[in-house]
């Protein structure tokens, strides 16, 4: 998925705190419904599914549908535990996988 | 007695009406300060502005080889923060080739064709929305200063009048809304003062980023004209005009708007 993604993790918290992270990506999460000029459809192109795995353990997965705006944007929160790295993970209805990562420092 | 009163101030808020019809420079204010809280949140923070997407590809695209030349955005121009840096708010700027305004999607498309020998990019691509989103937001926070050149005179009075032209089956002018009735509601839309500090623009209803032609385009259709070709010069002395209009306002690039 050649697509730009933003994600926001802060770089230091301290163990146990409670962390808020965001992540925006840039897709047009089409329908499927929209008629063409031609009374065919707009092909449907929606990402499915969103992960983020903290330090090898999954911490937040979301399943996104039809409806939900172009360039979705997602922030959640989970506890700082260990210094590790983020993987952000989005994978369309095509196969299409995008990944992003960011390093935490838990003290 | 009463009613000499009243008829006295009936008359001062006559005057006061006409007066209004040009908004007086400390009362210009950005769409920005009409839009909701949460609408407002989503432009300040980087993190979650989806035109940042948009400058994040322009920034891709300004240092990727492109045309017969081979060269980048990047190999002429260098690092954009620094050489970029205050051109878009004097745009739209005097060409001397055409010997009338351009406007800054314009100038990109001239030096992609002219310096980098590459094909044109159509307006409203892709592309060209995010090379102009890039190179406009290394302006945010700057005065807009367009309009300054006194070449651009002509175009600047062609921009005003039809600003002031009433267009269409519901018979408006730009002025009816933006200077009469800015602040109160189109359906439950706020009508905002129509300075374009912000574009190109992400507009949720778009769900993408679109360029203040194409912002225009909605107004034409709004008031039942038949909207300009994209890249017809009326669409960027209108542009002049605003800017001219807007002058000294901040400019927001990439602003996010309802």
């Amino acid at each position: 998925m050649n697509a730009r993604a933003l994600v926001n993790v802060p770089k230091t918290a301290t163990a146990g705190s409670v962390i808020e992270i965001r992540a925006l990506i840039q897709h047009p999460m089409e329908t499927g419904f929209r008629p063409l000029p031609n009374g065919g459809l707009v092909p449907r192109h929606v990402i499915d599914r969103f992960e983020c795995i903290y330090d090898g353990e999954t911490v937040f997965v979301a399943e996104l549908h039809p409806a939900i705006a172009a360039n979705p944007y997602i922030a959640f929160r989970t506890v700082a535990t260990r210094s590790g790295e983020l993987v952000f993970r989005w994978t369309d209805d095509r196969g299409a996988v995008r990944e992003e990562r960011a390093a935490i420092t838990v003290t | 007695m009463r009613r000499a009163t009243l008829a006295a101030v009936a008359l001062a808020l006559g005057v006061a009406a006409v007066a209004a019809q040009t908004t007086p420079r400390d009362e210009r204010r950005s769409g920005f300060t009409f839009m909701g809280p949460t609408t407002q949140a989503m432009q300040r923070d980087d993190m979650a502005n989806p035109g940042m997407l948009f400058v994040l590809e322009g920034e891709e695209l300004w240092s990727a080889k492109a045309g017969a030349a081979g060269r980048s955005c990047a190999d002429c121009h260098g690092d954009a923060s620094a050489t970029m840096r205050g051109v878009a708010a004097r745009y739209p700027a005097f060409d001397t080739t055409s010997n009338g305004a351009i406007d800054l999607a314009g100038r990109i498309d001239q030096c992609r064709t002219a310096r980098q020998e590459a094909p044109s990019l159509p307006r409203e691509s892709r592309p060209l929305l995010a090379l102009t989103t890039y190179v406009a937001h290394q302006s945010r926070g700057m005065p807009i200063t367009a309009g300054e050149d006194p070449r651009l005179a002509p175009a600047l009075a062609a921009g005003k009048t039809l600003y002031e032209q009433r267009l269409g089956q519901l018979n408006l002018a730009c002025s009816h809304c933006h200077d009469d009735n800015w602040g109160r509601t189109l359906g439950s839309a706020p009508i905002p003062q129509g300075h374009p500090t912000g574009y190109p623009i992400y507009r949720l209803e778009w769900q993408d980023i679109g360029s203040l032609q194409r912002r225009l385009r909605t107004c034409l259709t709004g008031v039942r004209a038949e909207p300009f070709a994209y890249g017809a010069p009326e669409y960027i002395q209108l542009e002049l005009f605003l800017t001219s209009r807007a002058r000294g306002m901040t400019m927001e690039t990439p602003g996010v708007r309802p």
